[in-house]
């Protein structure tokens, strides 16, 4: 493990699942009549936070707020790039009230803000990947197109749009994975023709996996160094992450699904993905997480069924 | 609609938008979906600028010209390649200003080419009808129409087109296909073979009569003192000429070949010149004169033979249009040169094809009333004529450096023996071509 390499733990931004509920239907997986069990969602969240941790993330809370359960999905928050944070720009309205509230996040942890135009619709790390220099962005679902060009003359770096097809994957995390800056996971289905082309042409080992597993959301995979976190139930995407040499860790998170989201939707690199070129160069005072902000949900670290393999 | 019309609508810009599309949409294979995405939808495509990014990280922007079938196809190609992120140009409407006095424009008004034009109004394209150059634009907002009109034209408080925004130009096409006769790529020249050139401007002669376009022919009076005007007569009666634009000299010089076997004073069967013969030509005119004109002396049985004959009984409408050089002149020529250029640009509104022979002036006065699009075919034996004339910014240029005699003969001889002629000729090229064809051919020849 290299997470205390150049100056720093992982840090990862986490937003507790006080007010996580299933209260509006917004993707193919949400269902108002299947709820999710409140405490088991704290568990399972715990859960999730305490195995990151074990592997050396440093994990720093938002505060929740009544009224926006889908906070909890905090890649969605923005997208991370060196010390610059590119807030969302949520296509529902029934997310839009949490922009403001990332926003005022970000800007009180130093970072500096860049905002799209209302009608901009972006949504964070949701759908847009960096692996190796190159972000790769989903569009057509969530995000509209227009918006990458906008990110790709700021940040400076390629930007391949890749249109998705599949309203179960309605974003590039659930379908998408960067796993170094030459490999990645991916659902091929989830994909039009063009950017499955893109991808083969771009990336030199992408790893499928199957529509079980993606239906698990195999591809939504928190990925520290060499170790990948998924969701249960993803045995043969593992088996491949293994014989490439990386760990694998398993950990419950049936209650997320039901929303439509999975590890790494609940989860945003601060410091920015392993597979992201930029993170070799990145500057040693990128803003750092103060402790003082994490919040308290009252759930404990209790560790539950989480298999570190 | 004849065919030939038809074929010239289709040419037509039409339902047009120009988009652009930037990013990585190489590596990303956006401008191939984008492109793919036209084409699925009926509509098709013109790539008019791409610039790709140097390194990697650059980006790179297409300007994509689509043309539609219908508005709503038009409407549906947009809004789907909307979505990979393909947007129209930002353009703005023409701006008019009211013209202050009769024949003038108001200043900065937009002058225009001889190529299609469009402008831009309520966030539409409308065509321009009356195409050609040096006019002003003036709209009828009631029917949404616009058209070129002349200065001399233009009514105080009419509206006029000024600036250049809201305006935009469709230059003629150079043919995509390898010209078969690469004699025509280059500069006009007296040493190029001939024969071809000529099956060529048979085949387009035949095409345009066998679909119902309509071709021009102008012609100078040497097209008599050569002892070719029976080519020119053969022409005529075998319908291949729908309007004959000429002077006072062919006209009276014909006829004076009809009446006095000579033109100019010299006789066309011996090459010799006759007693007196100087004075055949104002007897010719003189005698028409006293018979009403070209028609009643035709009616009368003044006049039996040659061009302006066969124009009245095979009713091809012709013009004379008259100069101050001229002997009579004869009744029928129009002397308000005004008045003949209006007449004139009436008379080739529909011309699809226009062949030239032997005058300067004249094929110039009428080259600069035709719009880019219709195919002129040149002959002269003098190269700055044909020169002058291939470089009028089009690719739809044949110019010939011959004497028109034999240049004549052989068109008929070819016209005789050519069997397959339904079907259009290759794609003319002009001589003398630019090799951007994205510079509208404005020059004005004098």
């Amino acid at each position: 493990m290299d997470m205390n390499e150049q100056n720093g733990r992982p840090r990862i931004l986490m937003c507790p699942p006080a007010f996580f509920g299933i209260e509006y239907e917004i993707n193919p997986w949400m269902d108002r009549r299947r709820s999710n069990d409140h405490e088991r969602a704290i568990e399972q969240w715990t859960t999730l936070k305490t195995l990151l941790e074990s592997l050396g993330a440093t994990i720093c809370c938002l505060d929740p707020v009544p009224g926006l359960p889908d906070m909890v999905f905090t890649a969605n928050a923005a997208l991370i790039f060196r010390n610059q944070a590119i807030l969302a720009r949520f296509c529902h309205r029934q997310r839009q009230g949490e922009e403001q509230h990332f926003r005022d996040w970000f800007e009180r942890h130093g970072f500096e803000l860049l905002e799209l135009p209302r009608d901009c619709f972006f949504e964070g790390a949701g759908d847009a990947l960096f692996g190796g220099g190159t972000l790769f962005a989903g569009y057509r679902i969530r995000s509209i197109v227009s918006g990458h060009r906008r990110i790709a003359e700021r940040l400076g770096c390629r930007v391949l749009s890749l249109e998705l097809v599949d309203p179960h994957f309605y974003h590039l995390d659930t379908c998408f994975c960067p796993l170094n800056e030459r490999a990645a996971v991916f659902y091929p289905p989830a994909f039009d023709s063009y950017a499955r082309r893109a991808l083969s042409a771009t990336i030199e080992d992408l790893i499928p996996v199957s529509d079980a597993e993606a239906r698990r959301f195999a591809c939504n995979a928190v990925v520290l160094s060499k170790t990948v976190i998924t969701n249960e139930g993803c045995p043969a995407l593992h088996r491949e992450l293994r014989s490439r040499g990386f760990r694998t860790c398993e950990t419950p998170l049936s209650e997320f699904l039901k929303a439509g989201g999975s590890a790494k939707c609940l989860t945003l690199r601060l410091d920015g993905e392993d597979a992201a070129a930029w993170r070799s160069d990145r500057i040693a005072s990128a803003p750092s997480c103060d402790e003082s902000q994490q919040s308290s949900t009252g759930a404990d670290s209790n560790v539950i069924s989480t298999r570190v393999c | 609609m004849s065919e030939a019309t038809k074929h010239a609508a289709e040419l037509l810009p039409g339902l047009v938008e120009d988009i652009e599309v930037q990013g990585h949409i190489i590596d990303s294979l956006i401008l191939p979906k984008i492109l793919d995405c036209i084409c699925a939808h009926g509509a098709t495509f013109h790539i008019q600028e791409l610039s790709i990014g140097r390194q990697r990280d650059d980006p790179s922007r297409a300007l994509v010209q689509v043309r539609a079938s219908t508005p709503e196809q038009l409407q549906h190609v947009l809004a789907e390649v909307a979505h990979h992120g393909a947007v129209p140009v930002v353009a703005c409407d023409c701006r008019f200003e009211t013209a202050d006095a009769d024949g003038v424009f108001p200043e900065g008004f937009y002058s225009t080419t001889n190529q299609r034009t469009e402008i831009r109004m309520n966030g539409r394209w409308i065509p321009v009808s009356g195409q050609g150059m040096d006019c002003g634009i003036t709209i009828d907002a009631s029917r949404g129409a616009a058209r070129c009109v002349v200065m001399d034209e233009v009514k105080s408080g009419d509206p006029i087109a000024v600036g250049h925004g809201g305006v935009r130009v469709f230059p003629e096409e150079r043919p995509r296909e390898t010209h078969p006769f690469g004699f025509m790529g280059s500069k006009v020249s007296t040493e190029k073979p001939k024969g071809a050139a000529i099956r060529q401007i048979a085949r387009e002669l035949a095409y345009h009569r066998a679909t119902g376009g309509r071709t021009a022919v102008v012609a100078g009076p040497a097209v008599v003192h050569t002892g070719s005007g029976e080519f020119l007569c053969e022409l005529i009666r075998r319908g291949y000429v729908d309007l004959l634009l000429a002077g006072n000299a062919l006209a009276t010089h014909d006829i004076e070949q009809s009446m006095f076997g000579t033109s100019l004073g010299v006789y066309l069967a011996r090459g010799a010149p006759a007693e007196h013969g100087h004075e055949h030509h104002l007897r010719a005119i003189n005698r028409i004169r006293r018979a009403g004109g070209i028609r009643r002396a035709v009616e009368d049985g003044v006049l039996t033979s040659g061009i302006m004959a066969e124009c009245i009984r095979r009713s091809v409408d012709f013009l004379l249009a008259g100069s101050i050089r001229d002997d009579g002149p004869l009744p029928d020529v129009v002397t308000d040169v005004m008045q003949a250029k209006r007449l004139m640009r009436e008379k080739l509104r529909d011309v699809t094809l226009c062949l030239m022979m032997a005058t300067t002036l004249h094929a110039v006065a009428v080259a600069n009333l035709l719009p880019a699009w219709v195919k002129v075919v040149c002959v002269d034996i003098n190269p700055s004529t044909a020169i002058k004339l291939a470089d009028r910014g089009s690719f739809q240029t044949i110019s010939l450096v011959t004497d028109v005699a034999p240049f004549l003969r052989a068109l008929v001889e070819e016209l005789s023996s050519t069997n397959d002629l339904s079907r259009p000729a290759e794609e003319m090229t002009d001589a003398s071509v630019r090799a951007d064809s994205r510079q509208p051919g404005t020059h004005r020849w004098t």
